[in-house]
């Protein structure tokens, strides 16, 4: 009884997931990007420079995320009832960090204390964190729960951060322009060694075709246009040649529009369900047992 | 306390959907959405080839990774081991649909029906508004397992207080049954038989079992 169109290990494999839409995705986009420009807006304003600006773009970029979602989700004016699960809920945590976030991150922008540019930069770190562990609690999605996308969605929010960070640099931070290159090699570096350790751990373990094919399609341009471009002008910047601040712009743009692609790549084109499988095929009066099916997926998984 | 667990012996499933079709006629889903499904797995290649039949529902996991992620609490774990939404308490936010490895839940953002955009009499009647952007599955005919406590009957014996599905399955592949009583007809099952649940790896510990052989 089954339908003419579908292959017969079609209902069976991994399927693409169709319930987050771009709205999902612009909520770990802008998030995670707004989270990781708190936390670089805190390390600037350290080495001297002014955070005001970067505070508000950081927070107008999470309230853009949240706004996103709160699109997506199906009933919306029951929304606050997200709050009503702390104890194991990633995405309750987000929602609870939000408030002090919005408020420490204000009172900042408005003060400039330090003490409170600060907790507004940790608050968009622990921000960050909480995105990354709701993509990585779902269990159903294997290119999600992984264990090395933690440390990947970290990084990329990070470099996200960094890269927003070199775009403001040269005008509320003219002193510290070339740490803030530093800073954004630094992340590169980092999200570059996150992105192949899961890409390469991802493809040991096992996964769904979909996932690894969707991944790999970005994966070089990732790595050039992303990452080894923004990291040379980021270079060039931080070793202070003259006009190196129109390149600096450059990496920061690139390096903020790799985190975007490869976020939108993970949540949308990625995001293949775990299927079904049968470790054992029944036996069936005198015959024997039928081989471990697992359609859909590379390795053992 | 009793632990409600689901029983299927894929030995004597034929694939004839008579438990799709009970689900859907005792909880009234609407098209495109089955709580409960039956897979065609073919391997092999010709002439050595094999068709066998899947029944796969919510697994009613003992540690359910859909209440874990939950942000509302509408998904609960109860100590039956059925695990339930809260419609009224839902947001729709599909976090529980990623968390599932088993492609248990569904949201339906807007009314459908099998003929048009108007219900025939029978659909009207059962339309519930409530499930409507809300996270929905299986529920193990929870309104039969709670009546069973009012009458006295037992889940998995007395069809009353049965999940249609079971009821219905014409090759009686579907057990039902409380796990901890030993002399059940899942627990007497599980000792004669040899079992596996799906996805066991990730630690899920899921209340369907399916037969393979016998032990």
């Amino acid at each position: 009884m089954k339908s003419r169109n579908q292959k017969p290990t079609e209902r069976f494999s991994p399927r693409q997931q169709q319930n987050w839409d771009w709205r999902a995705a612009a909520n770990f986009i802008f998030g995670g990007a707004g989270g990781g420009l708190l936390l670089l807006a805190a390390f600037t304003h350290l080495m001297g420079g002014d955070a005001r600006l970067p505070l508000l773009a950081g927070m107008a970029l999470i309230g853009t995320g949240l706004t996103c979602v709160w699109f997506e989700i199906g009933r919306p004016w029951r929304a606050l009832n997200v709050y009503r699960h702390i104890a194991t809920s990633w995405m309750t945590r987000e929602a609870m960090v939000a408030l002090p976030l919005f408020a420490c991150g204000a009172l900042a922008a408005l003060t400039g204390h330090t003490v409170l540019v600060f907790a507004a930069g940790l608050l968009g770190a622990v921000f960050l964190y909480s995105q990354a562990r709701i993509l990585n609690a779902n269990k159903g999605i294997p290119a999600w729960r992984h264990p090395r996308c933690l440390p990947l969605l970290g990084a990329t929010g990070l470099a996200e951060g960094a890269g927003l960070m070199a775009l403001f640099a040269p005008f509320v931070a003219p002193g510290v322009v070339a740490v803030v290159a530093v800073a954004l090699i630094a992340a590169l570096v980092l999200r570059v060694v996150m992105w192949r350790s899961y890409l390469s751990a991802l493809r040991a373990d096992g996964a769904p075709v979909g996932s690894l094919k969707a991944l790999d399609a970005i994966d070089m341009r990732l790595m050039a246009i992303a990452h080894a471009v923004p990291a040379g002008l980021a270079g060039v910047a931080a070793i202070g040649v003259p006009g190196a601040s129109l390149g600096l712009l450059v990496a920061g743009l690139l390096a903020v529009a790799g985190g975007w692609v490869f976020k939108f790549t993970l949540i949308r084109r990625a995001a293949y369900s775990q299927g079904m499988a049968v470790p054992h095929l029944p036996v069936r009066g005198r015959g024997v047992a039928g081989p471990r099916v697992k359609p859909g997926w590379t390795g053992q998984g | 306390m009793s632990r409600y667990v689901m029983v299927i012996d894929l030995r004597r499933c034929v694939g004839c959907q008579t438990c799709t079709a009970a689900c859907k006629n005792a909880n009234a889903t609407p098209p495109g959405v089955q709580w409960r499904r039956v897979l065609d797995i073919e391997t092999g290649k010709f002439p050595d080839v094999r068709r066998r039949f899947l029944p796969v529902a919510c697994m009613h996991c003992n540690q359910p990774p859909c209440e874990e992620v939950c942000p509302t609490t509408a998904t609960k774990k109860r100590a039956d081991g059925l695990v339930t939404i809260d419609y009224d308490l839902c947001i729709g936010c599909a976090n529980c649909v990623m968390a599932c490895p088993y492609d248990a839940r569904s949201i339906v953002h807007e009314p459908k029906f099998a003929y048009g955009d108007q219900p025939i009499p029978s659909e009207a009647i059962r339309f519930d508004p409530k499930r409507i952007s809300v996270s929905t599955k299986c529920t193990f005919c929870v309104e039969r397992i709670d009546a069973a406590a009012a009458t006295g009957q037992i889940p998995g014996v007395d069809r009353d207080v049965t999940p249609a599905c079971v009821n219905s399955c014409i090759s009686g592949a579907m057990s039902f049954g409380d796990i901890d009583d030993p002399d059940s007809n899942v627990s007497r099952l599980l000792a004669e038989t040899q079992t596996f649940r799906m996805h066991e790896e990730l630690g899920t510990e899921p209340s369907v079992y399916y037969v393979w052989d016998k032990a």
